[in-house]
């Protein structure tokens, strides 16, 4: 299993056109090995742009991504085979799903691989299975499927490769709070058992709050605030100065304190909120 | 109040395909009166028919079953006329999702003019409606800027903008915010809550979001295409289990007192602002 280190990145859009645009700016992070980091940030902060270097979709313009301690880039010709370490599940699975089937689109990956035929079967079927897809539904073609069902087949896909760091953009927008729960604490049980880093991002901080190890805040193509929810969470203001906000019960969390009942502000949970409320000594 | 939307026991299945895929029964039996100027959020699982529902409202679908009534006048059946259906599309619209599938022009004033244009409205009232609605969605001074540079925010906003300049009475917006970020979902949440309060727009707001429920006058939740609450937010917010049961959550506000009431406390549970609720939990800890 594998961290990435991202050092002195940055990137320009439009280079040497009246429409340059610098969307990501001397970026220094490192996403851990063995955790779930959540990386949070206003539309146009560089999230996107920052997630398409990781698997090397988007080439720096400088400074380096580094997967394992080595440069993903040192030779560019072998960038393929860093599409099958690091897994990427797009924001809108209409991105990447492509063939007739659904089972053949889940199965694009390991072929490509050169898994053997068996080996291809299971990994399909056990990423069907991960992804939650009914099984009759892998029969018919991706683009008759439902928004939730798309979304789970796009996450089967980069499944069956079994990627050392997984990196999901908006893995449960469109889906209802029963469905979000169910693929959030999957993957983060896959995450548990295997060890691997799994980088996701979103605009729901109350999820990002509940399944993140870590968080890394970006604004204007630059990290701003990286730590544990609790760490990040509790800086309220400056997440609402950079567009962004903090879970609800972070906020009774602050109107308590301003009531005078002291509960801390590093609450990011309801769970963790009664806890202090009742002196159970949750977390 | 004046009744906008009537809607008796609708019923819709999406018919079989040719690859043998069945019907699938949608909509079963759902029945509902909305009036001018309510601001209804509708919340349900994946599946549940939310949809389904919208597409038949707008009419961009045609009830199997059951009646349906825009502004008193009857919309199923063989007997209606097609201006009748022509006023009541004119009358309801819908924002989408994703903010890039629904701009059609570069400039932001063309795309707002774009439904009046198709409407046939003259060109003089065109330029008062567009100049208007910027004005109410609170975009005027992007109104030469380019659609495709605008926020996801700023371009539901446009969206809406479209709407408002077609005197819609109605808007239904279908998890309009599901694409956004907090900065742009408050800035669409807001426009929204203002355009009903001030214009007396009826809103149907479509929403995975609890805490954007809590906002609408009434609250209705589908499962498996029926209807199975239909009140305040306070009413349905109480019945925080059958919620869960329904794959479906309360604001997090509402479910920590729920959780000090199941430990003992005596206190309120539909309650929906951060500082009233902490308000409520400092009243029974002084207890």
């Amino acid at each position: 299993m594998a961290e990435i280190q991202i050092k002195d990145l940055s990137y320009i859009y439009g280079k040497g056109t009246p429409y340059e645009m610098k969307a990501l700016d001397n970026v220094n992070i490192t996403f851990g090995d063995n955790m779930i980091t959540g990386l949070i940030g206003h539309t146009g902060s560089g999230k996107s742009t920052l997630v398409h270097m990781l698997n090397g979709l988007l080439r720096p313009d400088s400074g380096q991504v580094i997967l394992g301690g080595k440069d993903i880039w040192a030779d560019p010709k072998k960038i393929s085979s860093v599409r099958f370490r690091v897994g990427l599940v797009m924001q809108y699975p209409e991105y990447q799903l492509f063939d007739e089937t659904v089972k053949k689109d889940i199965a694009f990956g390991p072929k490509n691989m050169g898994m053997k035929p068996e080996e291809i079967e299971k990994a399909v079927s056990e990423a069907v299975k991960f992804a939650g897809l009914r099984p009759e539904l892998i029969e018919k073609s991706p683009f008759d499927l439902s928004g939730g069902q798309k979304r789970r087949a796009a996450l089967a896909g980069v499944m069956a490769m079994k990627p050392e760091v997984l990196v999901l953009d908006e893995p449960a927008a469109g889906l209802d709070p029963g469905a979000r729960r169910e693929i959030l604490s999957r993957i983060r049980d896959y995450q548990r058992e295997s060890g691997t880093s799994v980088i996701i991002v979103s605009h729901s901080m109350e999820d990002m709050a509940m399944y993140c190890d870590r968080v890394v805040v970006m604004s204007h193509g630059t990290p701003v605030m990286e730590g544990t929810p609790a760490e990040v969470f509790s800086r309220a203001d400056e997440l609402f100065s950079v567009g962004l906000d903090v879970p609800e019960v972070t906020k009774v969390a602050r109107a308590l304190k301003e009531c005078g009942v002291d509960i801390g502000l590093d609450i990011y949970t309801v769970k963790f909120a009664l806890g202090r409320l009742l002196g159970g000594g949750e977390i | 109040m004046k009744e906008l939307i009537r809607a008796e026991h609708l019923s819709y299945a999406y018919p079989s395909d040719e690859d043998g895929v069945p019907a699938h029964q949608a909509l079963k039996d759902v029945s509902f009166t909305i009036n001018e100027g309510e601001f209804v959020a509708i919340l349900g699982h994946n599946g549940s028919g939310k949809s389904t529902l919208a597409k038949l409202l707008c009419m961009v679908l045609e009830a199997d079953e059951g009646s349906l009534y825009i502004g008193g006048k009857k919309m199923t059946g063989d007997s209606v006329s097609d201006e009748d259906i022509y006023s009541a599309r004119r009358d309801v619209g819908m924002v989408f999702q994703n903010p890039d599938n629904q701009l059609v022009a570069t400039i932001v004033e063309e795309d707002v003019a774009f439904g009046c244009e198709n409407l046939g409205v003259p060109s003089e009232k065109i330029r008062k409606r567009v100049d208007y609605a910027l004005a109410t969605v609170g975009m005027t001074k992007y109104a030469r800027h380019e659609t495709h540079r605008l926020s996801g925010g700023q371009k539901q906003r446009i969206a809406i903008a479209g709407a408002i300049a077609m005197k819609r009475k109605c808007i239904i917006f279908d998890e309009s915010t599901a694409m956004l970020d907090p900065a742009g979902r408050k800035e669409v949440m807001g426009t929204i809550a203002r355009l009903n309060r001030e214009e007396n727009l009826t809103v149907i707001h479509i929403t995975h979001y609890m805490n954007e429920a809590t906002m609408a006058d009434r609250v209705i939740v589908m499962s498996d295409g029926g209807i199975i609450m239909d009140g305040t937010p306070g009413e349905v917010f109480n019945r925080a289990t059958e919620l869960w049961d329904a794959n479906l959550d309360v604001p997090q506000t509402t479910e920590l007192l729920w959780k000090l009431k199941e430990a003992g406390y005596d206190v309120k549970t539909d309650i929906f602002d951060p500082c009233e609720c902490a308000a409520e939990i400092v009243r029974v800890l002084k207890k």
